[in-house]
């Protein structure tokens, strides 16, 4: 996925004045003394504070967030990846910005619905109290909206709803809510996320919405697209919701040769861990484009460290105690997840630092081996 | 794998199942559940250190290897509980112990500006010593030990720490994290036994050189911190050719780095700052570096080098299985009594014993582990040597005292003694 934004620097000579006061706070940092008085302060490090938390649904809520001074900005449609710490261990995931483009007290907004069993979401949507401070990155994602949207039509399932209402919220305040047609797929409508705005932007003739429930009318079948919008063909469209959705729309525009008109957000990535042993790919930073051609892939067994299976194969790992105790291996995981042998817990997400003396495959994940050292 | 010992050792026996925790218990946490005192052979003089002649093969100890092994087992599982117990409020833990060291060494600072009055300068400077201990101790070594790692935060991270020390956290994390904590008192092999300046075993080859000894210890109290970065060089390393000229250079560079960087923040700016006030901005500067250095080398020298420790030889090391590393980790270090606070300031490095056993649990949670560890020592026979601060320093001193001059043991032969109680 694509990062988008420009983030705006602090005035040259504003950092020619933090390096000075760096001379007084070394090893750490001047914001790091900053942040005992204002979290949201550090622009290298952006942050946000939760100031208003509306539930949307038995299960959804919407957090409006005050970004801080590192925030650049979003388009409708992004994505920003939140840091939430849960008993203590930091989890990002990522929340499409609810909020329209640009709102005038500078705040945004994410929705989000906690799934059964989630780590993060629940505590999101039901265990954040208004105050809490979340760690955020840039907005990022290219789902978004055209220079000039002609006739649009957004195709949604449960809550996919999310970045398309932030499309929506910005057509309306640019006043260009000219030829949108919404249709909607909720399980009922009191699983409805943002039913009452929906309505309300509807009554707008620029917006055609149409509600369907999937308790009572089954799931959303493209058959109804036809009856709902004859003219698809001639619309951007854009498509957020659950796996089956978003694979039945890709084959369908694909085979009305429109792939080109049609843009997919997905939330959902499919779990690579589980079980002994699996391929890991020792190498760069870079996922399948790039990297995939650099580094070398192995398949490790399920009593093998990666320490070991990369050593076995040249791979230059670095190492000390060899027993899991002194830290000297640790090596990004860039995608996948690992196994520990002595515990046999898998666990594992994307930029997790881990022991590979002790840690063993747990199906296909990739090491990176590039980036040794001190980051300092 | 076994092992015959050249004597079966009634040295080792006369310290089986001594708790030498008498004095004080680990104060605040829970008294330790330890064998009753009356029921152990009282105050039986025994030689500083024992050298075990095998790996801590478990006739030492007189514990069967099937019993060493179960005795890591049990460890193993006191380790897998704290780690699926650890969570947030540990987390608070950490944070709350940095952020309080910051405020600590920005008042101290603030009041050093205003030193030339003795009441503020005395308390400036007794704050930023604090914190400077905190910061080393509490906070440095033991994130940099991977404790925190788990909270995934990358700014309490062993991968990113850099401490106020002039040693460098890459060049530490080596010598310390793996060799210090692999080869845990193994001679030739854990440098930190006598930091190559000091004889701290009577296995140490005695020369007219050590005749110095008691003035290397003082020097290197005072200088600890400059002690440690010298360590970490390993220079010998250079001149017996197993390390290359060129990464014992960049390794100079990196610690010319961090001492340009303290001595430009503690000893130019800060005193700068304070214009005509300079001297005692300067001179509490100069205090605080020094008090964290006499006190971080006696809460470490007491660590490994009181009686009671063990020193292992290298051929120890050959097979070693976990019970045994964990027995040679156990055998090798010693614990500080005293109270929580007492704790915070030593970096929990009171909990030695607990910390070598595990050294990536938070350190917050030795304390509690100790009692449990106390109990599974008495349980199987073991030593657990722990005493009062002044105790085991004064011990430590003695020790250092007498290698000066050639020969070893402390307070001469070893008598015997009753065998194990369990
Ligand atoms: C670009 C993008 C935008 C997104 N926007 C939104 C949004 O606007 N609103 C929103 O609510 N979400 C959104 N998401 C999804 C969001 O990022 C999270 O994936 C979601 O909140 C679930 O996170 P979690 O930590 O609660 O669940 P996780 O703990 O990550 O688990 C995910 C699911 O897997 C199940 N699960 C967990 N462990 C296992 C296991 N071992 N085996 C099998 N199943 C398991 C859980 O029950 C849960 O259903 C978006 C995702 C992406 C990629
Ligand atoms: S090599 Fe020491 S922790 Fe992995």
């Amino acid at each position: 996925m694509m990062r988008t934004g420009t983030s705006r620097r602090p005035t040259r000579l504003l950092a020619g004045l933090m390096s000075g006061v760096g001379a007084l706070t070394t090893p750490l940092r001047p914001a790091d003394f900053v942040d005992l008085v204002d979290p949201l302060w550090s622009a290298a490090v952006p942050r946000g504070r939760v100031v208003e938390v509306r539930p949307e649904t038995r299960r959804a809520t919407t957090l409006r967030i005050r970004p801080g001074r590192g925030w650049a900005g979003h388009r409708a449609g992004q994505y920003v990846r939140v840091g939430v710490e849960v008993d203590g261990v930091r989890h990002w995931r990522s929340y499409s910005l609810t909020s329209p483009e640009s709102s005038p007290d500078g705040c945004i907004s994410i929705t989000v619905q906690a799934l059964p069993g989630g780590t993060v979401s629940p505590v999101l949507a039901h265990r954040t109290p208004i105050g809490a401070v979340l760690h955020l990155e840039p907005a990022a994602g290219d789902f978004i909206l055209p220079d000039r949207p002609g006739r649009l039509l957004m195709l949604t399932g449960g809550s996919g709803i999310t970045p398309v209402m932030a499309m929506l919220r910005t057509l309306a305040a640019r006043d260009a809510l000219d030829d949108v047609v919404l249709l909607h797929s909720a399980p009922s409508p009191a699983e409805t996320i943002f039913d009452g705005d929906l309505r309300t932007l509807a009554r707008r003739p620029g917006l055609r919405l149409v509600v369907r429930h999937s308790d009572t009318e089954g799931l959303l079948q493209l058959t109804e697209l036809e009856r709902v919008c004859p003219d698809w063909v001639d619309r951007e469209s854009f498509v957020c919701g659950p796996a089956g959705l978003l694979d039945d729309t890709e084959r369908h525009w694909a085979a009305a040769g429109l792939a080109g008109r049609m843009r997919q957000e997905r939330f959902t990535t499919p779990r690579l861990g589980g079980g002994a042993g699996g391929t890991v790919h020792y190498g760069g930073a870079a996922t399948r484009s790039a990297g995939a051609a650099l580094g070398t892939e192995v398949a490790v067994d399920g009593a093998t460290s990666l320490l070991e299976a990369g050593e076995a194969v040249g791979v230059p790992m670095p190492s000390g105690c060899r027993m899991g105790i002194c830290f000297g291996c640790v090596l990004p995981l860039r995608a996948g997840q690992v196994r520990d042998l002595r515990t046999g817990r898998v666990h594992g997400e994307p930029g997790d630092l881990v022991q590979t003396c002790i840690s063993g495959a747990s199906g296909p994940a990739r090491i990176d081996t590039t980036t040794q050292g001190d980051s300092r | 794998m076994t092992r015959t010992l050249p004597t079966p050792t009634a040295n080792h026996a006369s310290r089986v199942g001594e708790s030498r925790g008498t004095d004080g218990s680990q104060a605040a946490c829970t008294p330790a559940p330890s064998t009753p005192e009356s029921e152990l052979p009282e105050a039986v003089p025994a030689p500083a250190m024992r050298p075990v002649p095998s790996t801590p093969a478990p006739e030492a100890v007189g514990l069967t290897h099937e019993q060493i092994e179960e005795f890591g087992r049990r460890l193993d599982a006191i380790r897998d509980r704290i780690l699926a117990e650890r969570g947030a409020s540990d987390a608070d833990y950490i944070r709350g112990v940095i952020r309080n060291q910051r405020r600590l060494e920005v008042g101290g600072r603030a009041l050093l500006f205003a030193g030339i009055f003795p009441p503020a300068w005395l308390a400036g400077t007794a704050m930023l010593s604090v914190a400077k201990i905190l910061e080393n101790m509490e906070i440095g070594h033991n994130v940099m030990h991977g404790q925190w790692d788990w909270m995934r935060d990358p700014k309490i991270h062993s991968t990113t720490w850099e401490w106020d020390l002039v040693s460098s956290a890459q060049d530490w994390k080596e010598s310390h994290n793996y060799r210090h904590h692999t080869y845990t008192n193994v001679l030739g092999k854990d440098r930190d036994v006598g930091y190559g300046l000091l004889r701290i075993t009577e296995e140490q080859r005695w020369s007219p050189y050590y005749l110095g000894n008691p003035v290397y210890n003082l020097l290197l109290s005072l200088l600890f911190q400059w002690g440690v970065a010298l360590h970490d060089l390993e220079y010998e390393k250079v001149v017996s050719g197993e390390k290359t000229r060129s990464a014992f250079w960049t390794q100079l560079k990196r610690i010319g780095r961090k001492i340009r960087r303290q001595v430009t923040k503690d000893y130019l700016v800060f005193p700068a700052l304070a214009g005509p006030f300079f001297l005692p901005v300067l001179l509490g500067n100069l205090t605080a570096n020094a008090v964290r250095n006499v006190w971080s080398h006696a809460v470490i020298f007491c660590g490994h080098f009181p009686d009671g420790t063990v020193v292992f030889t290298e051929d120890q090391l050959e097979g070693e299985t976990r019970g045994q590393w964990y027995l040679r980790q156990m055998l090798g270090s010693a614990n500080l009594d005293g109270g929580p606070l007492f704790h915070l300031m030593t970096g929990q490095l009171s909990f030695q014993i607990e910390h070598h056993l595990f050294p990536d649990l938070p350190s917050n949670r030795y304390c509690e582990v100790a009692p449990e560890i106390r109990a599974l020592c008495a349980e199987f026979g073991l030593p657990y040597t722990s005493g009062g601060l002044g105790r085991q320093y004064l011990q430590v001193l003695r020790k250092i005292n007498r290698l000066a001059l050639p020969g070893g043991s402390v307070r001469g032969p070893v008598p015997l003694a009753a065998g194990p109680i369990s």
